[in-house]
């Protein structure tokens, strides 16, 4: 039954590419890139989200450090997501906002609210490799998933926790990115990544980040209630935990602009 | 003036409604401020090395109708050791928003920040500034006001009505970093008849087009900047502040273009004595991931200017500053920024460096330089080129 959905599936994805091609000729770039298509897809409509977000980050000696971040986003037909940003902890920080209007291709537009200052700045996106709030999650690694963020190569089939996993090697189009390439294993069940691993700009490993506790929302719309991210280099960790996921909320434009971002708190 | 604020605490708390929908939440911080002068002062009633000052701003909020309402309440008190005039409270907000779909109501005492540039803050104007607490005039006095904000497709359009105007806090004579002269606010009068109780008003448009993030407005009222006059009381002479009435009209512009910021701002003010332009612009450039690690250092670089030149009765009327900030973006949040400026027609310098990391989850510590050099007497940062100093500041949040 699946396996009839998925190839129906396929077969009005691939209708929908302007070249028509036939899945047995497929060479393991198109291949790659059908998959993260069909995962774009999957995921469609979930209209717009409500979460907390708790980081732990640990240091190679073990100490923590805590980030409480509340998150609303909303989707956008064929761009990138927008998304606010209210962090609570640590106090210091309490009240300062980040507003992005994500884009598929070129440079993010992002603003951030100074609740000292009371001063919303304007700041540069080009900074998508850098760490969030101390993390070992990037700016990039927490931006939402679109396709023409990378190319793609099918690697392999591979058994995984979600039962059988594309393994599919993304090579990301910015320049600015800190990686050369990524691999991620993505159920064929759900197309729900399980683990990606990250490769520096010197092709070394640099990071995994597993997937855990999924939860089905809205009758489609697969999330983790916690992401693990390992960094091999420094031996430092993250991770970060979802909670009071919500959805179709009712968000719209007009939650996300800089009036929204002044009083987000 | 504290009648005022009650009657208006009163007005707000009819807002207020049962305690069983209502959330409520208590944050803020205290903090310990040292400060070591590294020269002798230089006018008498300043003699002293070292000064200790605390503060303590808890912040209380309430929303209510599921955060349609929300009421916020910031308390500031600062006990100084020295100066008495920096020994002071004020009502950093008591503020009301009620949020419709594409509009919202802001009523109470609140700041607003309005501006693009890191050295100079040219087009901010809505708040008086509190000068007793730094000389930098960073720190704002609540303001009482009453904003529509208004969210088209076309920009935010802001109106504001402004009932009241608070007069300048000024460092006594105990105080360091001040003029020769002390500035004595019981004799500060008004060119408007109606003096701190005049109605003033702004309107201000902004909005975001691609890469440009911009902002225009028009102000019409009391001015935030006193003109000083000589006067003598009881013997001594004193400076005495003379609010005129201005018309001001401000723009603002950020280019946000891959690592550069562009930044400019422009103001022309009209008031009884005079009617000038002034801007201040520059450029920010950062180098993100430095050698291969998560740092960053962004470089700046600004110019002010003056149309009036050195007949300004302001500090910046010719001057240029670099500046350079780096940011570990470490789990500390460690940071650093240094910044020069330099006065082009009094050949006046003044240097700063600022360093900060926070240690656990809720204390922060802030290391400050200030030095400054000055040789015209004309020049007005020749009043504190002996109030070099270093300081220590430690927060606690809460």
């Amino acid at each position: 039954m699946t396996v009839l959905k998925k190839s129906l599936n396929s077969l009005v994805v691939l209708g929908l590419m302007t070249a028509p091609l036939i899945a047995s000729a497929e060479t393991a770039e198109e291949k790659g890139t059908r998959i993260a298509i069909e995962a774009k897809a999957s995921d469609k409509g979930w209209q717009d989200m409500q979460t907390s977000m708790n980081m732990i980050l640990r240091n190679k000696e073990g100490q923590e450090s805590i980030r409480d971040i509340r998150l609303k986003s909303l989707e956008i037909e064929n761009d990138g997501d927008k998304s606010l940003s209210v962090f609570d902890k640590p106090k210091d920080v309490k009240g300062t906002a980040f507003l992005s209007f994500s884009h598929a291709v070129g440079a993010d537009d992002q603003w951030l609210y100074l609740p000292k200052l009371k001063r919303v700045k304007r700041i540069a996106s080009r900074n998508k490799s850098g760490p969030f709030m101390g993390s070992e999650f990037s700016y990039e690694d927490l931006s939402s998933f679109e396709v023409e963020k990378y190319t793609y190569k099918f690697l392999r089939d591979e058994p995984c926790e979600g039962g059988t996993c594309y393994v599919v090697e993304q090579y990301p189009v910015d320049k600015n990115s800190g990686y050369t390439r990524r691999v991620a294993w993505l159920d064929q069940a759900e197309y729900r990544p399980w683990k990606i691993e990250f490769f520096d700009r010197k092709n070394t490993p640099l990071k995994t980040l597993t997937y855990h506790e999924y939860n089905e929302y809205e009758g489609k719309h697969w999330r983790p209630n916690l992401m693990k991210m390992v960094n091999h280099q420094s031996g430092k960790s993250t991770d970060l935990t979802y909670s009071d996921y919500q959805f179709k909320t009712g968000l719209d434009d007009n939650d996300f602009n800089k009036n929204t971002l002044k009083r987000a708190r | 003036m504290s009648r005022k604020k009650l009657l208006l605490a009163a007005g707000l708390s009819f807002a207020l409604p049962a305690q069983a929908e209502t959330l409520y939440e208590l944050s803020g911080k205290v903090t310990a401020e040292a400060r070591y002068f590294t020269q002798d002062a230089q006018f008498p009633q300043q003699d002293y090395s070292s000064n200790l000052s605390f503060t303590v701003e808890p912040e209380f909020y309430w929303e209510w109708n599921e955060g349609i309402d929300s009421l916020t309440f910031t308390p500031y008190l600062r006990v100084d050791e020295n100066d008495n005039e920096r020994t002071h409270g004020d009502i950093r907000e008591l503020s009301w928003i009620h949020i419709g779909e594409d509009w919202e109501l802001r009523a109470g005492l609140r700041k607003v920040f309005w501006g693009v540039t890191e050295f100079q803050h040219l087009v901010d104007v809505i708040n008086q500034t509190d000068s007793v607490e730094d000389f930098d005039g960073e720190d704002k006095l609540g303001q009482q006001m009453i904003n529509l904000s208004l969210v088209r497709d076309w920009g935010i359009v802001d109106l504001y009505l402004l009932p009241g105007f608070r007069e300048r806090t000024t460092i006594g004579k105990n105080g360091r970093l001040r003029s020769g002269l002390v500035v004595n606010n019981d004799l500060a009068s008004y060119e408007s008849s109606a003096g701190e109780n005049h109605i003033d008003t702004a309107l201000r448009w902004s909005h975001t087009l691609g890469d440009f993030d911009l902002g225009a407005y028009w102000f019409h009222g009391t001015n935030r900047d006193p003109k000083l006059l000589l006067k003598n009381s009881n013997g001594t002479t004193y400076l005495a502040p003379y609010y005129e009435q201005m018309d001001q009209i401000g723009f603002d512009l950020q280019a946000t273009i891959d690592s550069w910021l562009w930044k400019l701002e422009t103001i022309n003010r009209d008031t009884q004595s005079e009617n000038y332009w002034a801007a201040q612009g520059g450029v920010e450039y950062t180098f993100y991931g430095i050698r291969n690690s998560s740092a960053d250092v962004g470089v700046l670089l600004e110019y002010g200017w003056d149309e009036r030149g050195e007949n300004a009765d302001a500090a910046i009327q010719n001057d240029l500053f670099i500046g350079a900030r780096l940011t570990l973006n470490d789990v500390d949040s460690t940071e650093m920024l240094a910044g020069m400026s330099h006065d082009l027609d009094y050949d006046s310098e003044s240097f700063i460096i600022e360093a900060s990391r926070r240690y656990g989850n809720n204390w922060k510590l802030s290391l400050d330089g200030r030095f400054f050099s000055s040789d015209n007497p004309a020049d007005l940062s020749y009043n504190i080129k002996q109030d070099d100093h270093l300081q220590i500041t430690v927060e606690r949040y809460f």
